[in-house]
Order: C-alpha cells, then structure tokens, then sequence
C-alpha cells in the first residue's frame, strides 16, 4: 500500500513535469505556429478574391503580387492607415486581432477594421474578414466585393470545431460558390447584406433572391451563424463604403 | 509487480517481434480487439489524414507504453489511470503542437481528431493491458505493433473509400476520365461515416474467413 503523501506528491510531481514539458513546447514551436497561421490566413484573402491554386509555398508570393493597399478604417469609416508596401503581411491591417475588435464593438468601445484591396485582371477588388460564431466555436473567413461594394467577387469561410459533414460544410466550395454574384446593395443602394436562408431562397421573393444563398440541411446554427457575421461585419464597414463607392 | 525471469534476450528476438507483427493480424485492435473504430470512421475519408493519423497514434501509443512501463513500479494503484491519462493527454499536444508547426494543412484536416487521440482505446487499453506489467522495450514495441495494426486497417479502409468515394488516391486521379465518359459516377456514400463502418466489417468477415481460429466457439 501506499501512502496518502507519497500519492499526492507523485501526483504533483507527474503534473508539474508534464506542465514543463508542454510549456517548453508550445514556446519553441510558436514562431513555426505563427508563421502557418499568417500563410492560412492570406490564403483564405487569396480564396475569396478568386485567385486559385494559392497553397503553403506561393500562399506569400501570391498575396505579395495581387494585394496593392492595406487599410485600417475606424468605425466612422475613416482611414487610419494606409499601407501598400512589401511584404505585406508587415501592414498594422494585416497584424488586427479581428476577434479583439469585434469585441470591442460589442462592447461599444472604439475599433478598428482591416480591409485589403486588391488588383485582379486589371479590377479592383475590397476583400473584408470576417468573424463571428457558429455552434461549437468561432467562424471566419473573408468577402471580397466589386469596386462597386455591391456584387460579391467571392467567399471564403473557415471554422475551428463545427460539426464535419452538417455545419462544417460552410467551409466546402459548393456552399461558398452559392454567394458569387450576389449583391449586399438593393438597386435602390439599400444595404441588404445576404440572407442564409433555412429551406433554400426559392422561399424568397424573386427580387429579394439575388440577396440570399440557400442554408445547410443540418447545420441550421452555423447556418445563422454566418448570417449574423456577414450583418454584422459589412455594417460595420458601411460608413467606408458610403464614402468611397 | 511481476517480474519475467529471462535470460538477457535480443532486442528483437522472435518473441519480441511477436508484440509487432501480433496487432498486425491476429491481435489487430481494430478487427480482433474492436477498439478504437470511432477514429477510424472518422479519417478515413482520405488516405492522407489517414496516414498521418496512423503516424500519430502509433507514435502515441509506443512513447505512451513507454513511459508508463518506466513508471510502472512507482504508479500507486489508486491513481494509475489519472497518471496514465496524465501521460497520454501530454503526449498527444505535443503531437498537436508538431502538426500545428510542421504540417498545418494536415493537423487543420484532422482537427479534433488529434485531441480524441486522448481518449482512443487502443491506448488506455495497452496500458492497462501491457505496459503496466511488462519492461520498458516489449511495452513499446507492443504500443508500436498495435499503432500499426490500427494503422493498417484505416489505410485500407481509406484507400476503399478514397478510390470509391472520389477516385482519386492522395488527392490525384486514377479513375481516367473515360470511365467518367462512359457514364462511372463516383459513390458519394463512401465518403459518409456509415460506409466506413460498413468496409470495416467485410475486412473482418475477409479477415475470419482466412483466419478460422477467429471465429467464436458457439
């Protein structure tokens, strides 16, 4: 048998050993960490601008080629930075913690919202990440509209922990494809953001179906989910907009 | 703890080799023992996550067995599952945070199946079963053996799945497109859970049909 105090301190020991371990860890693999992170997330802003094929080796070059400004916008739609240097991923656009200043806004405290232009065939494209929450954890991902701000270039969506096969089809092309030539602007240049639609957008009206995509069977609350993030993240640029369209 | 009175044998003596080649086909987890399908459901809709999958727990379930085969002696009894849940749950971040640093597009794919590693039982019932009463070596040879054994039937299981479901194998294409001419559709239920369990049944019956001795005694 063994004692109660060689038990507890085997147990404190074992623990505190693990704890090291995992700490020493985490600190020298967080610049490897990072430095995915940063490719992941241009590749996600290359994704909904359209441009294919961008993966792990190009994902820099890439986004170093076809992104020309970096913007910091204040809430009133002001610009606070303006960064078209090389490399890109230096821009205090590109560095916002985007969950940090949603927060903020949440909270009504002051924010500020990156967006990325880019030149694609000789267009402009604004490209606005996103982030919001679905069922299990956050969601994200990336709008990339005209330079009308109104018809929607293209998509990109990617979660931490939906569920695969129902929620976690957001981040598949067939249900990303659904919002190229979409329009968040009515013609009368009202803001209807896109509607994910429980039941498919024939339960629109004709008019108002250039303003939907149909919802995932299954995946009702990321579904929402995403409704919800692309309200509130284009609302918060349409100060920006007004200004600039 | 008991103690084998052997004399000083080759690290890979036949009866060592034994622990590796055992889980292979005999005494596969999967097929034999039944544990650990969950995960195999799960990743093998393609063969990369499954291989790399494969890497993970093996590498899991060797230093696993490992370790607590060290500890073995010192282990109180009335925690010995704390301390090897302890031991498990530590190796398997350290994996995580290897994925995260070297293979992201792999480690994003397989996402929370890494973190279900931890709960695998294949792992905790090597170390209740083996590790717990066997030296260092035989231990992880026996966590090793049983990480390729499980390995071996969810690459099987996706290559099935991948060259039915999608026609393609590592993400290139195989099925030439003349087959897709003539009229060939690739099978959208193989890449859903349910055809999974379903491949790893006729491995089984495949499996007992060759191996008479499987087949329980009524």
């Amino acid at each position: 048998m063994y004692s109660n105090r060689y038990i507890f301190t085997y147990a404190a020991v074992l623990v505190i050993v693990a704890a090291a371990m995992l700490s020493l860890a985490a600190m020298l693999l967080k610049p490897f960490q990072e430095r995915n992170r940063a490719i992941d997330k241009m590749r996600g802003i290359l994704a909904s601008a359209q441009v294919k094929n961008a993966n792990a080796g190009n994902a820099i070059s890439l986004f170093n080629k076809y992104i020309v400004k970096e913007l910091v916008i204040d809430p009133k739609g002001n610009v606070i930075n303006s960064y078209s240097q090389t490399p890109k991923e230096d821009a205090p656009a590109f560095q916002l913690n985007l969950k940090k200043e949603y927060y903020n806004k949440s909270q009504h405290k002051p924010y500020e919202l990156p967006l990325y232009i880019a030149e694609k065939d000789g267009k402009t494209i604004y490209i606005i990440p996103m982030r919001g929450t679905g069922l299990w954890g956050p969601i994200w991902g990336n709008i990339a509209l005209t330079s009308d701000f109104k018809t929607v270039v293209g998509v990109f969506f990617d979660d931490k922990s939906e569920t695969p096969g129902l929620g976690g089809e957001i981040a598949k092309p067939k249900f990303q494809k659904q919002f190229i030539g979409k329009t968040i602007f009515d013609n009368s240049g009202k803001f209807t953001s896109i509607d994910v639609v429980k039941g498919g957008i024939q339960k629109l009206a004709p008019t108002q179906q250039i303003h939907g995509v149909d919802a995932i069977s299954g995946g009702t609350i990321t579904s929402k989910g995403v409704d919800a993030m692309l309200r509130n993240v284009l609302e918060s640029y349409l100060p920006y907009i007004k200004k600039h369209r | 703890m008991k103690t084998e009175k052997t004399e000083r044998e080759s690290l890979f003596s036949p009866k060592n080799m034994k622990l590796i080649t055992g889980p292979l086909n005999l005494n596969n987890p999967i097929t034999v023992q039944v544990l650990g399908i969950c995960s195999a459901l799960a990743v093998t809709a393609k063969l990369k996550p499954a291989i790399v999958m494969t890497l993970a727990v093996m590498v899991v379930t060797g230093f696993s067995n490992l370790v607590v085969s060290f500890l073995r002696n010192g282990i109180p009894p009335r925690i010995r599952i704390i301390v090897q849940l302890v031991v498990v749950a530590t190796l398997v971040i350290l994996v995580d945070q290897l994925l995260k640093a070297f293979v992201f597009d792999v480690s994003k794919q397989l996402s929370v199946f890494v973190g279900l590693i931890i709960t695998n039982c294949i792992i905790m019932g090597r170390l209740e079963a083996f590790a717990m009463a066997n030296k260092p070596w035989p231990a992880f040879l026996d966590g090793i053996g049983n990480g390729l054994g499980y390995g071996l039937i969810l690459i099987t299981v996706a290559f099935f799945r991948e060259l039915l479901g999608s026609g393609t194998l590592f993400d290139i294409r195989v099925i030439p497109q003349s087959f897709y001419n003539a009229g060939y559709v690739n099978n959208g239920m193989m890449i859903l859970p349910p055809m999974a369990l379903i491949t790893v049944g006729v491995i089984i019956w495949v499996q007992r049909y060759y191996k008479r001795e499987l087949i329980e005694k009524k």
